[in-house]
């Protein structure tokens, strides 16, 4: 209701300032950028993560822009917005830029319990609402009619069978066990794994959680390693990430560690120190080996405007990238497909969408009402950490 | 195997938080006064020692060295502005005023060194030594083995130094120990001044197991309270005997019956051990003489 009357105040400033400068209102309109924002950590432990959101997302608007923009020329701008990976700071500023800033669309960074305090406001507030790195189950599965919460991202659920998969077939696990992080993102995880260990029919050696500051992680592990677990699946941030794997070192324990994606977000390898090089863990993209056309272009787009990317493995983390590009180009389609700005527009416009050849894959019809996820199990690569340097596991 | 295993683990997690808890006890012993911003002090230890060493590329005894000196100052600071002004006027806002200024410090080593957790390299912890078939890093002995040392100097000064003896001649009738002759606004400031020292010295060592960040005090400040308390605050060697026992305790708990059980059975055992032992395990009642 606000926001209609605001827009309707602009349209008459805007008619009236034409009038008065004998220029068509069509014209100004096209001058007005249409804005869109991102919340994520752009500082903290995930703060990397937060900086290759950014990057993807500014490569497709750039592409955009150059293009002529939207919407009969008008040109998209980035606002972002740090939650410094706290819930409370995410939905505060997720606010401002519904309210202040009036962004067409919203874009989500890392963290899962971020994610899930915007979604009830963007619902609430009819703006689509982009998850492009958050995995937890509920963000897209949230219950809400209408539902305004897209993902161009991995899906716990799913990421859960896949890992779970992948255990079984590189390691024959018959007997895995899970280290969560203590938070809602944890949750939805030892669901989901609970669920694919159980599918699988594998027998569970336990489960074990672990607080964000705690320093030492070693009696977790000792619990686990005398339940005689044959992997550990791994779902934790970089800091307490790190934790683990120098507490598997004290132990001396060289059990298999298969990872949710979260240890990709900030400076791991330089805390895990050696353990670093020892996990797996997903992705959805991998800029190394061979590139789709798109693959090549968006590539070569990123070492033009970015020094320090001078290859592949300087695309870190990658999946933040691709995620965030793929998800611009298709907000981007659905604002044209919608000729407008408004949300229930653009909402209707990403169930529209047909085909995108994107970076990641080719997506045919991403979204549906009864799917609001564009990726899935078929589109995930196992990587590793070698150096500093994320690059993928051999099939 | 699996108890003896999580007690190695555990003490030496636990003779961090009593190390960084002597702190609480010497500020409590020399002033009846606790530095709230404790944990933010360790925290400081860690960023500078950080920033000298690794971003300057300075010498390490140097970095070492200028850290605990600018701690120390640090330690003045806080007594100075948010403990002397309250406790002339006989209020209890110090409280208050210690745990604000230990929020700005974090804030302000946020805005500055910024919020990424970054690593502190050490050669004691490059290689683990094996102890009953569990890795521990020559670090993880030599904070046990300082926090003792520091315990065990404690006591020699208070007991047996003429200084100690003015220390807690200062807390039990300040008047009077002004009146004999007593710097009591500078004993009171040089226990602050120590006391962050040991934070700042305790920041350095957990920091190369840990990681380096600007809330990294955060979590060890609260815990090294509820030590201080458990050890009974006045006791050195009490701090530190609770700061092991509670860290084996944490340990074996989650080794035993796992994590979901750790803060709820170890925090009941803890209130259960202060209702038993209400001064705490080596505290002693205080005595007011009329």
């Amino acid at each position: 209701m606000v926001r209609a009357r605001a827009m309707r105040t602009a349209e008459l400033w805007c008619l009236v300032t034409s009038v008065l400068l004998g220029v068509p209102a069509a014209s100004v309109w096209a001058a007005e950028p249409i804005k869109v924002g991102l919340v994520a950590a752009l500082s903290g432990q995930s703060a990397k993560s937060g900086e290759a959101i950014t990057r993807g997302l500014t490569i497709a608007i750039d592409e955009i822009n150059t293009r002529g923009g939207l919407l009969g020329g008008r040109q998209l701008t980035l606002i972002r917005r740090d939650d410094e990976s706290n819930p409370s700071k995410g939905q505060i500023a997720a606010r401002e830029l519904i309210f202040k800033e009036k962004v067409a669309a919203l874009f989500g960074g890392i963290d899962s319990p971020v994610s899930l305090a915007i979604v009830p406001l963007v619902n609430k507030e009819k703006v689509p609402f982009m998850g492009v790195w958050a995995a937890a189950t509920p963000i897209t599965r949230n219950g809400a009619n209408p539902n305004f919460v897209f993902r161009v991202s991995a899906v716990d659920e799913l990421v859960d069978k896949a890992l779970v998969q992948y255990a079984v077939k590189k390691y024959g696990a018959k007997r895995p066990a899970m280290m969560l992080i203590n938070n809602p993102w944890g949750e939805s995880n030892e669901k989901g794994l609970t669920a694919a260990i159980a599918s699988a029919q594998l027998e569970t050696a336990g489960i074990e959680k672990f607080e964000g500051n705690d320093a030492d992680m070693v009696p977790q592990l000792l619990r686990l390693k005398a339940a005689q677990a044959d992997v550990i699946f791994l779902v934790a941030t970089v800091a307490p990430g790190a934790q683990v794997m120098k507490g598997l070192e004290r132990l001396e324990w060289t059990v298999p560690v298969v990872s949710h994606w979260g240890i990709s977000g900030g400076r791991f390898p330089e805390l895990a120190g050696k353990g670093a090089q020892h996990v797996e863990f997903i992705q959805t993209y991998s800029f190394f080996g061979s590139q789709s056309a798109v693959g090549q272009k968006v590539l070569a787009a990123l070492q033009a405007k970015y020094p320090d990317i001078k290859g592949p493995g300087d695309v870190t983390p990658p999946v933040g990238v691709a995620n965030a590009y793929d998800a611009m180009h298709l907000i981007a389609l659905a604002i044209g497909q919608a000729g407008s700005t408004d949300g229930e527009k653009i909402r209707q416009g990403l169930y529209a969408i047909e085909t995108y050849d994107g970076l990641i894959k080719t997506y045919h019809r991403p979204f549906s009402p009864d799917n609001h996820d564009a990726l899935n199990e078929n589109d995930y690569v196992m990587v590793h950490y070698v150096g500093e340097q994320i690059e993928p596991l051999a099939k | 195997m699996l108890a003896v295993m999580a007690m190695i683990s555990g003490f030496g997690l636990g003779s961090m938080y009593g190390l960084l808890a002597l702190g609480f006890s010497l500020t409590y012993t020399a002033s009846n006064t606790v530095n709230f911003a404790q944990g933010s002090a360790m925290m400081l230890g860690a960023v500078l020692c950080y920033t000298f060493a690794v971003t300057l590329e300075w010498n390490i005894l140097s970095s070492i060295s200028l850290t605990l000196l600018l701690c120390a100052v640090w330690g003045l600071l806080v007594e100075r502005f948010t403990v002397r002004p309250f406790v002339r006027h006989g209020s209890p806002a110090w409280l208050m005023a210690t745990l604000a200024l230990g929020i700005v410090l974090e804030n302000a080593v946020l805005f500055t060194f910024g919020k990424e957790p970054r690593s502190l390299p050490s050669p004691l912890t490059a290689q683990p030594l094996s102890i009953a078939g569990l890795g521990v890093y020559p670090l993880q002995i030599v904070i046990p083995v300082v926090g003792l040392l520091v315990a065990l100097g404690l006591q020699l000064v208070f007991r047996h130094t003429l200084r100690g003896k003015a220390w807690l001649a200062v807390v039990q009738n300040p008047d009077a120990a002004q009146l004999m002759g007593i710097n009591v606004t500078g004993m009171i400031a040089a226990a602050y001044a120590l006391s962050t020292v040991f934070a700042g010295g305790a920041g350095m060592l957990i920091a190369p197991l840990f990681n380096v960040s600007s809330d990294m005090g955060t979590l060890f400040g609260i815990k090294a309270f509820a030590v201080a308390i458990l050890g009974g605050i006045t006791s050195a060697w009490g701090v530190m005997l609770a700061g092991c026992a509670y860290g084996v305790l944490e340990a074996l708990i989650t080794a035993l019956f796992g994590s979901s059980y750790t803060h709820v059975v170890t925090f009941t055992l803890v209130i259960i051990a202060l209702a038993c032992m209400p001064h705490g395990l080596l505290g002693r009642a205080g005595v007011n003489k009329v």
